[in-house]
């Protein structure tokens, strides 16, 4: 499971002050946290600051590379905001995200053409949102192309099926899992990845409905979470969910975790 | 007190049982608009107070809804021989490049569920496009949703909008980035956090 820790957004409380205040030292032990948490990519937002959004992810970036090394998930829409954070940037980062909506897509897949960066493909378009499988593959379909078209390799892809929640239709969590499993059968190599928490809005003890969501998609394939990595009871479905859906070799990686005592949770 | 058991079938979300004993107190000569305010709206003023106390969740108030509305497809050919008006008419809809409906649907279905005129103009709606519907449709208020810190300006774009076109409407506000505080310095008159919330905030509104 590749695991984009999505602690440093902005419009999370703490991290908007640390951002304003420029409080690094705060930035870097969250980076440090979710890196040694088992995070392989770091997500930097700064939506909120309209107009300083450059500047922060800028300022995001070096600031979380100086603590850990691990590459970041710049985080927005905004070519500029991207590309400022790209600048800066060590290693090869992954951008969050492209996604079929016109005015997006125009601007970011020049940004992605013939690079090694890896990007989250977001299932949505100007039609709105995907509900059912068939919706989210004619998506898929297009952005993928689009993307292999510039020369952006198929296993630098991570397609976003988008989780709906399941509060207000009962089969929104079914046509999700069937289209990660789709999407992974369709472009052989490809990645998905999301946040899952969404699927539990409106309901309660959301905790346990987005665990075993968790598990769920990963028997369908999902490799990639965009999450919280300091939950550790997450972090200790996914690993057994891992080893169950064949993924993990002598279940070497499970017993790894029994060790460092990743289920005494 | 029949009444009390239309209210009573509507939170037990029992669709049929609402139509059925909407229909007998009908035809029993029960006074309409007692039916309508006592019976259903009551009921989901009950709904929602019980949602935004964390008693019920969603779903819940989705299947409410439903049932509510079974009881008032049947008031509704009755309704026009009453001098019964709807409580006022609102405008809905998310804002320019931002396609969430979730959210913005609850409250609509809420305000309908309260006997306010709902007019939903859908997602990504432009600024012109909710100025045009108050004014076609006469409205006294247009509720915003914005989901996006990326699309929150278009919000107070609409609402300064809104503001210009002197057609005296309000403006009121929610979606998960936006806040109080937001509202009050894009000048909109009102925010709320839930559906519930927005149903008595644009009571107030209306009233005022």
């Amino acid at each position: 499971m590749i695991i984009i820790g999505e602690l440093i957004n902005a419009s999370r409380k703490a991290i908007g002050a640390a951002i304003e205040g420029k409080d690094a030292e705060a930035i870097k032990k969250v980076a440090r946290d979710q890196f040694e948490a088992g995070a392989n990519f770091i997500d930097v937002n700064a939506g909120i600051f309209v107009g300083e959004e450059p500047a922060y992810l800028k300022w995001l970036v070096e600031t979380v590379q100086e603590e850990v090394d691990a590459p970041c998930a710049i985080d927005s829409p905004d070519p500029k905001a991207i590309e400022a954070g790209l600048a800066v940037h060590k290693g090869t980062p992954m951008i969050n995200s492209i996604s079929l909506e016109k005015e997006r897509y125009d601007k970011l897949l020049p940004i992605l053409a013939g690079t090694d960066l890896r990007v989250i493909a977001l299932c949505m378009s100007d039609e709105g949102m995907p509900e059912t499988v068939e919706d989210r593959l004619k998506i898929a379909d297009k952005l993928v192309n689009g993307l292999i078209q510039k020369n952006v390799k198929v296993e630098n892809i991570f397609v976003d099926p988008l989780v709906q929640p399941i509060s207000v239709n009962n089969t929104f969590g079914v046509e999700f899992l069937d289209s990660v499993e789709e999407i992974m059968k369709r472009f052989p190599g490809i990645h998905t990845a999301c946040g899952l928490s969404n699927i539990s809005y409106g309901l309660p003890a959301r905790k346990f409905m987005n665990q075993a969501f968790m598990v769920m998609a990963i028997a369908k394939g999902l490799d990639g979470a965009i999450m919280n990595p300091l939950d550790q009871k997450m972090m200790a479905n996914i690993i057994a969910a891992e080893a169950l859906a064949g993924k993990d070799k002598f279940c070497m990686s499970y017993l790894k975790a029994f060790r460092a005592k990743k289920f005494e949770v | 007190m029949a009444v009390k058991d239309i209210f009573q079938a509507v939170l037990e979300f029992d669709e049929a049982k609402v139509s059925e004993l909407t229909r007998k107190e009908l035809d029993a000569g029960t006074n309409i608009q007692s039916i309508l305010n006592d019976g259903l709206i009551n009921a989901m003023d009950e709904v929602g107070k019980q949602f935004s106390e964390g008693v019920l969740f969603v779903p819940e108030m989705l299947m409410a809804a439903q049932a509510m509305k079974a009881g008032l497809g049947v008031l509704k050919p009755h309704l026009a021989d009453t001098d019964n008006k709807p409580k006022g008419t609102i405008i809905i809809g998310t804002v320019k490049g931002d396609l969430h409906d979730i959210g913005k649907n609850l409250v609509g279905m809420m305000m309908e569920g309260a006997g306010f005129n709902v007019v939903d103009l859908g997602v990504d709606v432009d600024t012109e496009k909710f100025v045009q519907a108050a004014k076609d449709n006469d409205a006294q208020i247009v509720a915003l949703s914005a989901l996006l810190t990326t699309t929150m300006p278009a919000m107070e774009a609409t609402v300064a909008s809104l503001k210009e076109s002197g057609s005296g409407v309000k403006t009121m506000i929610g979606g998960a980035p936006v806040t109080e505080a937001f509202a009050t310095k894009i000048g909109s008159d009102g925010y709320s956090d839930d559906a519930p919330g927005a149903v008595e905030l644009a009571r107030k509104l209306v009233a005022a």
